[in-house]
């Protein structure tokens, strides 16, 4: 490895783990409160993403009206799949829920194809072009360059705030504290009288507004087309590593996915591992699975002996 | 306040687990409802609470009415919401929340703030155990604590009736006698009516005044809690108390004949 080049791939990397961080909060939100993997986040994201491009090329409306209407039509969407995909199946197993979310994910896909048709579609630049250079350090031999994209910055930013945000909300707020009462016993959760029904579709709203933003962070980099939801499947591994859920896990996952996946693009131009980058976040998952199944800051079982 | 008239509840569409149970709890009434295991004590509370339509069960026929208006068709969300809260078998807590999470949770369907510190602290005067160990977190700890934890998130919702199931399950005497003071002076201090599920039928007895006895599905036996107490089968079958003096062989005869008069 190039170790003049090393600190650039492993910030690079750690950025972009930002919008892969946001697509796992919102996983781990969902999780949390119905013990429902969301196979369907990606194209819920993608959907998402679409609309804000739509709002904001087609429908000419100013950035922060556009996304911010974007962001309200995900909410919309997340409480709709909730009213009308999920619960006629309560009481069913969990298997059938989550293979409902994996239909849900080809429906949105033709959804999104019918709507936006399949062509690739540039996203409006939200940020400056225009990096940011780190003052360089010399140690040595070797000069340190740092330069960074303005795009990634911000959403390794937003992504952090997103992080802090909903951690007061889970501690502190009442409802933080519903959801984290449903997420453990639904039976318990409505024998205390909580709502559990409204409670997931906040769940899958929220879960949705929080990837979206992700997705236009992500599409604003690099373009937007059906395969944008491919990312979900970056952010699986993310949640997995960080534990299912835990919130703090689901950003420290997705940052050490970026950081694992932008350290093996440095290797040497001739080593074949360089080649694999692309599996490198998946071989961490089988990795983390097997040495530790509940991930980083997963919930352990209690067990009162 | 509280009338389940002549209710039928089936599991699973073709399991008949209670024929034709009726019960009543008057305002601020503890009521008892004894009996075996698989007798439908259980059932017959989440007959009323509505946690039935969570386990695939059904009241099939007659009604449960709750200050008049029936109940026996919401969801159980909404009849906690009226004031009926049930303790589940169990000590079923959040695990993973902390002590005093744990009793906020019981509060979340009220809105009033001040009110709610309140009752916290009322919860804690109650038990000043549960008040050492606000922070730490519930699945850690003892059966005794959980079960103080599960009555006091009950109390958070201001109940007007509490059903309680098996408060005693698996605890020390002592712990037993602790819990069920306090159940007494809830029901005092606060005017809450409790229906008591319990296999102790000495303490359910000593401390309700009224009683029904359930057998097979069906109430069998009711009547206040000191003609109960008194009562020939109740003594043998439930207090373990036997007439002195009798030969053995007698009693198995007349055991045998009680029983069969119970189950037909």
């Amino acid at each position: 490895m190039n170790w003049a080049l090393f600190p650039q791939f492993f910030v690079t990397g750690l950025l972009n783990g930002g919008p892969i961080a946001l697509v796992a909060l919102g996983l781990v939100l969902i999780f949390k409160s119905s013990k429902i993997f969301n196979f369907a986040q990606g194209h819920i994201l993608m959907l998402g993403t679409f609309t804000a491009w739509w709002l904001l090329t087609q429908a000419a409306l100013p950035t922060w009206a556009g996304i911010g209407l974007a962001l309200v039509v995900v909410m919309l969407m997340g409480f709709a799949i909730e009213r009308v995909a999920l619960r006629p199946l309560v009481g069913q197993p969990l298997l059938s829920i989550i293979l409902m979310t994996l239909a849900l994910s080809q429906v949105m896909q033709g959804g999104a194809i019918l709507l936006f048709t399949a062509q690739q579609r540039r996203f409006p630049q939200l940020f400056p072009l225009e990096p940011y250079k780190l003052p360089e350090i010399t140690i040595g031999e070797t000069t340190v360059r740092i330069i960074l994209k303005q795009n990634l910055v911000w959403s390794f930013v937003i992504a952090m705030v997103a992080v802090v945000l909903f951690a007061l909300f889970f501690q502190y707020t009442r409802m933080g504290l519903a959801m984290r009462a449903t997420a453990e016993d639904h039976q318990l959760a409505r024998s205390i009288g909580l709502r559990v029904n409204h409670i997931f579709g906040l769940a899958w709203a929220i879960s949705g507004v929080v990837a979206t933003v992700g997705g236009i962070l992500l599409a604003s980099l690099s373009g937007l087309g059906l395969e944008l939801s491919i990312i979900a499947l970056k952010a699986f591994p993310a949640v997995l590593l960080g534990g299912l859920e835990s919130i703090p896990g689901a950003i420290i996952g997705g940052l050490a996915i970026g950081a694992i996946e932008a350290l093996v693009q440095g290797l040497p131009k001739d080593s074949t591992i360089r080649s694999m980058w692309p599996i490198a976040p998946y071989i961490v998952l089988v990795i983390a699975l097997i040495v530790r199944p509940e991930g980083l800051f997963g919930l352990k079982r209690i067990e009162r002996i | 306040m509280l009338r389940v008239n002549n209710i039928e509840v089936v599991y699973n569409e073709v399991i008949l687990v209670l024929r034709g149970v009726s019960l009543a709890v008057d305002d601020g009434q503890i009521v008892t409802l004894l009996g075996a295991n698989g007798a439908g004590k259980t059932t017959t509370l989440k007959a009323i609470s509505g946690l039935l339509s969570t386990e695939l069960g059904e009241v099939t026929r007659g009604t449960i009415e709750f200050d008049g208006q029936r109940i026996d068709r919401l969801p159980p969300e909404e009849i906690v919401r009226l004031g009926v809260v049930q303790v589940m078998e169990g000590r079923r807590l959040f695990q993973h929340l902390t002590v005093e999470e744990n009793l906020l949770t019981g509060a979340l369907i009220r809105s009033d703030k001040a009110q709610i510190a309140q009752d916290l602290e009322q919860v804690y005067t109650f038990f000043p155990r549960l008040k050492d160990l606000r922070r730490r977190i519930a699945g850690y700890l003892s059966g005794g604590e959980q079960q103080m934890l599960v009555i006091g998130r009950a109390l958070m919702a201001r109940p007007k009736v509490m059903l309680l199931d098996e408060p005693s399950l698996g605890l020390a005497p002592l712990v037993v006698q602790e819990i069920f003071e306090v159940i007494r002076r809830i029901n005092r201090e606060n005017g809450t009516s409790i229906l008591l599920v319990e296999q102790n039928a000495q303490v359910a007895l000593d401390i309700a005044s009224y009683g029904y006895v359930m057998e097979n599905g069906r109430i069998v036996l009711d009547g206040p809690a000191e003609e109960l107490r008194e009562n020939e089968d109740i003594k043998e079958f439930y207090l373990g108390l036997t007439e002195l003096g009798q030969r053995k062989s007698y009693r198995e005869v007349k055991h045998y004949k009680r029983r069969k008069r119970w189950l037909g």
